[in-house]
């Protein structure tokens, strides 16, 4: 989000789904799509079926997509940035680039000129291991379009260099001039229901809701008319600062709503550490879960299904969530308590008693969302912005030109990642969802999905199966320099040699027991996706 | 697009060119029975329940795949319809099973509401031993069950598959009476490309498919539909939530490949359709709790959000607002992340509010 906010102005995704069906070019990057985003994963292979869409996935590890790819690039883990700036040195030197649309809209194509000059094909070739005449195939594809797009995910924004790869996606779109038509776009697929809804409400350190930056005199401004409070001028601490400062005593109390830490976050024995170091912390949850064991108070929330209110998508559309059941018991949904929890500390909140009446407060601050109420969401999905009530709403986003006036590129060097195989350390561990679970799996386990897959698994390339000595089903033993898992081989060569590939839903065997707390310095992203790890067969 | 007129059953009648004579029918209010047919899939001439007959076309017609032409006599209840619509019925139910007391889709059956509207009972073909009892119930997956014995071949699910879940997981197998729609020969459906995104189940029109959890959860009659938003991941597909109103449990999750509102076109993945169980899980929490010592105790919402409140006020009293930290969720609304910000903000005076973004 950081990396795009920067170059085009936005942090979202710029186009929405019908758009799929007018891409020429297809290109996905670091996102395993028809296991994380099944549906999306259907509209593309739709879109490939159809013909006369060349399809491009670049992916370490040989997911489903790379079957149907016209163009299969393998590159090593955590190196991104090599691959698109190999891309793009092509696309410079046989002048495939656009070259009205950059000077009319971007801001910086002398600096990206020199700073790729050096990616030749054969260069990206000895970092990558991927052969150049592929990164040339792939280049002129993309450039050719006439309508090429980018789809990208959490292979891309989850390295400790995130911010660069995210930025490197954005200049190889604008170096072609791949947006603000369908069939284009820089597509970030976002990863949970509402992660899109909890960015544009303001729960980020720097922004209150509609990305109004805290250190802003107009956005103090804003706050103190609208809610007659004081906004504190200087941005907060991320979720994965925020637990060190807890480690370190910084942060004696915590409020934690609907996120299981204790599983989800990097290096959980340094979680363990920072709740327990806590004066005081509250868990408010559907479920007493891993993280809920370490509160002082645990309070029982609604969970979806039994509450009413509104998610925002991937492609920005608002939507209407509703009520189909009551709660257990005396469950209650999180908006009524946190009503409760702000009324009893002095709040006075008389506009809000319901979703209807929150949601037009989030209208009053954020313009984006100010043009759509319950009553229009009745009709179907509005996508932002959509500043007015007669506004239809935006699925594309930059038809006419950039926020700023103009986009900037913002080129990028590689920079070796943090944890690369050392002789002791010699495998790349990288961990991530499958297609029947979901993130710390506390509803898919308890759901039919937790039946039809019960345990953590590794992923194994044949190659290192047989150096190893392990045969499928048999255990290993994956060591980190924070901690060690065990769980049972699967030998695929869905992973490279070198690489094992570990879901993170089992809390049990929990993958983030090996992975680093260090985050990227500008999205505050930790680095999930390559750890250097040791394997050992255990008997 | 150019139009076209034709006369329906004596009635004249325009259509776009292109349209079956069923989408001309449907479109000018002509009702024909139809089961191999489904307003998301591609017309297939499987069943031929939809026959009809054209002046100066010597045979009937299915009038699902036959395109309607300029000038087209249609006649789609004459008695020489009617009696091979009937006999094609007939035919069907040879072999089907007619167990529809303790069939699940007893209530929403399309061959039920056939035979009903033919006013057919059984069927004049069948001998005693007839009736299909040569597949095994499969029901080896925890999402749905096959019952093949009732599949009446309309291949819906097989379409589905191909043109909506885009995997061709399944397929005709066999000849005559020996046909079956199966994964790729000699391997189970847990082992084939099927991921059990459920969308055939979503349009079988009998029994021959049903979710596996829906089983004594409440009969189409008993279910109220509520149109909701997934709370997987970030696409935001349309599901109906099925809820028994005597029970006021979830029974099932479907979708609509009808619905102008979903952004998912009624397509769904596994987690969307079959993990919902979680939220009538033994699990969930139903009381407040307050740590006393290594274990909880249940505790009234009033002394809970009592001590909430002056705990998070006693740190910001004695440590600061930045000794505080917020923790929102992506699993949330929109509403719930706005006051759990404007909690973080404006109450207890700190940024320090995030969510897992980034996680």
């Amino acid at each position: 989000m950081t990396g795009l906010g920067e170059t085009l102005g936005s942090g979202a995704m710029t186009n929405d789904f019908e758009s799929i069906k007018s891409a020429d070019t297809i290109l996905i990057i670091g996102s395993n799509t028809t296991e994380n985003h099944p549906v999306i994963g259907s509209f593309i292979k739709e879109r490939k079926r159809k013909g006369n869409c060349t399809l491009i996935v670049c992916d370490p590890r040989k997911i489903e997509m790379a079957k149907y790819a016209d163009v299969y690039i393998r590159q090593k883990s955590g190196s991104d940035v090599v691959l698109l700036n190999g891309l793009m040195h092509v696309i410079l030197r046989e002048n495939l680039y656009a070259s009205d649309f950059i000077e009319k809209n971007v801001n910086n194509f002398e600096k990206l000129k020199e700073t790729m000059s050096k990616y030749t094909p054969q260069y990206v070739s000895e970092i990558t291991g991927v052969s150049p005449e592929l990164i040339e195939d792939a280049a002129r594809a993309y450039a050719k379009g006439p309508n090429s797009a980018i789809f990208y995910t959490m292979g891309i924004t989850q390295h400790l260099n995130g911010t660069d790869n995210v930025r490197t996606v954005a200049n190889l779109a604008l170096l072609c001039g791949m947006l603000g038509r369908p069939g284009t776009g820089v597509n970030p697929l976002r990863g949970q229901n509402n992660v899109q809804g909890a960015c544009d409400t303001g729960c980020l350190p720097e922004v209150i809701p509609g990305y109004q930056k805290v250190t802003l005199p107009a956005t103090q401004q804003k706050v103190k008319e609208l809610w007659g409070s004081d906004l504190p001028a200087t941005p907060g601490l991320s979720v994965v600062e925020m637990m060190h400062a807890a480690g370190e005593g910084k942060i004696k109390g915590m409020y934690i709503m609907g996120e299981n830490s204790m599983v989800t976050e990097p290096d959980s024995d340094h979680v363990r550490h920072a709740l327990k170091k806590l004066d005081f912390l509250v868990v408010q949850d559907i479920f007493l879960t891993e993280t809920a064991e370490f509160a002082h108070v645990v309070l029982p929330a609604a969970s979806w299904g039994e509450k009413d209110g509104t998610f925002t998508n991937t492609c920005r559309a608002v939507q209407r969530v509703r009520k189909a059941v009551d709660s257990p018991g005396e469950a209650r949904p999180d908006w009524e308590i946190l009503l409760a929890v702000g009324k009893r500390l002095g709040a006075s909140w008389n506009d809000m008693n319901s979703p209807e009446t929150i949601f037009n407060a989030i209208g009053r601050i954020a313009p984006a969302y100010a043009g759509i109420t319950y009553a229009r969401l009745e009709g179907g999905a509005l996508p932002w912005p959509c500043p007015t009530c007669e506004h239809p709403g935006t699925p594309i986003l930059y038809t006419t030109g950039f926020p700023r006036g103009k986009a900037d590129f913002s080129p990028c060097d590689w920079v070796k990642p943090d944890e690369w195989p050392t002789e002791e350390y010699p495998f790349i561990a990288t961990t991530g969802r499958i297609l029947y679970h979901y993130h710390s799996g506390s509803m898919t386990r308890r759901s039919s999905t937790g039946e039809f897959i019960k345990e953590m698994y590794i992923e194994v390339n044949p190659a290192d199966a047989t150096a190893l000595n392990v045969k499928d089903g048999e255990q290993i033993k994956v060591t980190s320099r924070r901690g060690e898992v065990s769980g049972s081989v699967k030998i695929t060569d869905r992973v490279p040699a070198g690489t094992v590939f570990l879901p993170f839903h089992f809390s049990e065997t929990s993958a983030n027991i090996l992975t680093s707390a260090k985050i990227d310095p500008y999205s505050k992203t930790p680095g999930f996706k390559v750890n250097a790890v040791k394997l050992e067969k255990t008997v | 697009m150019a139009s076209i007129k034709a006369i329906i059953n004596g009635k004249s009648i325009t259509a776009e060119s292109g349209m079956t004579i069923l989408q001309a029918a449907r479109a000018n209010g002509i009702h024909i029975p139809t089961l191999c047919d489904h307003p998301a899939l591609s017309p297939f001439g499987a069943c031929r329940i939809c026959l009809v007959e054209a002046e100066k076309n010597p045979k009937l017609l299915t009038s699902c795949t036959t395109p309607i032409t300029e000038g087209m006599i249609v006649h789609t209840n004459t008695p020489r319809v009617i009696e091979a619509r009937k006999a094609v019925l007939e035919l069907i139910l040879v072999r089907h099973p007619l167990e529809c007391f303790s069939c699940a889709s007893n209530g929403k059956c399309e061959l039920q509401d056939v035979a009903y509207e033919l006013g057919v009972k059984d069927s004049r073909f069948a001998d005693p031993g007839d009736t299909n009892t040569s597949h095994k119930l499969e029901d080896a997956n925890p999402f749905y069950v096959r019952d093949l014995n009732k599949c009446i071949l309309c291949g819906r699910c097989v379409r589905v598959c191909e043109e909506h879940a885009i995997y061709h997981a399944i397929d005709f197998q066999g000849r005559g009476i020996h046909t079956s729609i199966q994964p790729p020969v000699g391997s189970p459906i847990e082992e084939s490309d099927c991921v059990f995104c459920g969308q055939c189940v979503q349009v079988c029109p009998v029994g021959a498919l049903f979710e596996k959890t829906a089983a004594g959860q409440g009969r189409p009659w008993d279910l109220e539909k509520v149109k909701t938003v997934c709370s997987y991941c970030g696409v935001g597909c349309e599901l109906e939530v099925n809820v028994n109103k005597k029970t006021g449990k979830i029974a099932n999750v479907t979708t609509n490949y009808s619905s102008p509102t979903a952004l998912n076109k009624g397509r769904s993945c596994v987690k969307g359709r079959f993990a919902w169980q979680f939220v009538h899980s033994e699990d969930r929490l139903t009381t407040p709790l307050i740590r006393e010592g290594d274990t909880f105790r249940k505790a009234s919402w009033d002394e809970a959000l009592s001590l909430v409140a002056e705990k998070l006020g006693e740190v910001k009293t004695k440590h600061g607002s930045d000794a505080l930290g917020f923790f929102s969720s992506a699993r949330c609304t929109n509403e719930e992340n706005y006051l759990m910000q404007r909690l973080a903000r404006e109450v207890m005076g700190t940024n320090n509010v995030d969510h897992c973004a980034h996680l």
